[in-house]
């Protein structure tokens, strides 16, 4: 049986950098009414920073047209939050490859390859699903708590 | 994201201040290199203390200012990143390559 989230959301917005900053203020807006602990409201934060990053710096990396992200976010009674951030860019070919820490294919850039190890040690669960030539999911999942005082 | 620059001698420090991330990071990386080339820089100090948001990019930004000043024959410091950035950081071992310099705030 499946429990039906509490609150739940929705926002596309293009692969521009610029809509990096946007993409974790509309995920730290949503979780923010489970009125989260400074360092869990960040690690939401983090974790959405760098997938949305991922999407428009390797997804999208040959395309023009326009690129669209596709963010989701719910959270249910027990607190378990889940954000997924999708994009149609070219997919990846070897997940466990990629999710590898300081592997990059960005070899000429400044990318430091930690994006997908900072996503699973911010959050208790991240999986990837992806098929090459379209698209790629990553689900992110945390509890968000408040310490009872 | 903006950035303020103090020279003393040939130390440059760097005081980022606003969020590093994938957008920001590329603006900061070009900005920087220039004024280390511009002033002739032989130590670079990054204050990170003003920094409210930092993710992998940041990490980057920092490995590559480091590169850029040991390829010269310099040195790069880190200087009071909050506890926040520095969990980011030492996550890849930053630490290990780069002193991370506490200072008392004034």
């Amino acid at each position: 049986m499946s429990i039906s989230p509490l609150n739940r959301f929705k926002a596309e917005f293009p692969a521009k950098s610029i809509n990096e900053g946007y993409a974790r203020m509309v995920a730290a807006a949503f979780v923010s009414q489970l009125d989260p602990t400074v360092a869990d409201l960040a690690d939401i934060k983090t974790a959405v920073s760098e997938a949305v990053t991922n999407c428009i710096v390797h997804a999208y990396r040959d395309k023009t047209d326009y690129c669209p992200i596709y963010i989701t976010g719910a959270y249910y009674p027990d607190g378990k939050t889940v954000i997924t951030v999708r994009d149609k860019g070219c997919g990846i070919e070897d997940i466990s490859k990629a999710v590898t820490p300081l592997y990059t294919t960005d070899t000429g850039g400044e990318r430091s390859g930690m994006g997908f190890t900072i996503m699973e040690s911010f959050c208790d669960k991240m999986t990837v699903s992806s098929r090459v030539g379209k698209g790629t999911t990553v689900r992110l999942v945390k509890k968000i708590v408040r310490p009872q005082s | 994201m903006h950035i303020d620059y103090k020279l003393r001698g040939t130390t440059l420090t760097a005081s980022l201040h606003g969020e590093i991330d994938h957008h920001t990071a590329a603006i900061a990386r070009s900005e920087i290199d220039m004024e280390i080339d511009r002033v002739k820089a032989t130590g670079l100090n990054l204050d990170l203390s003003d920094i409210s948001f930092c993710d992998s990019s940041g990490l980057g930004l920092v490995m590559g200012r480091l590169k850029k000043m040991k390829a010269g024959g310099g040195s790069a410091v880190v200087v009071n990143p909050s506890e926040r950035v520095e969990k980011v950081l030492t996550l890849a071992g930053i630490d290990t390559l780069m002193p991370i310099k506490k200072e008392e705030r004034k």
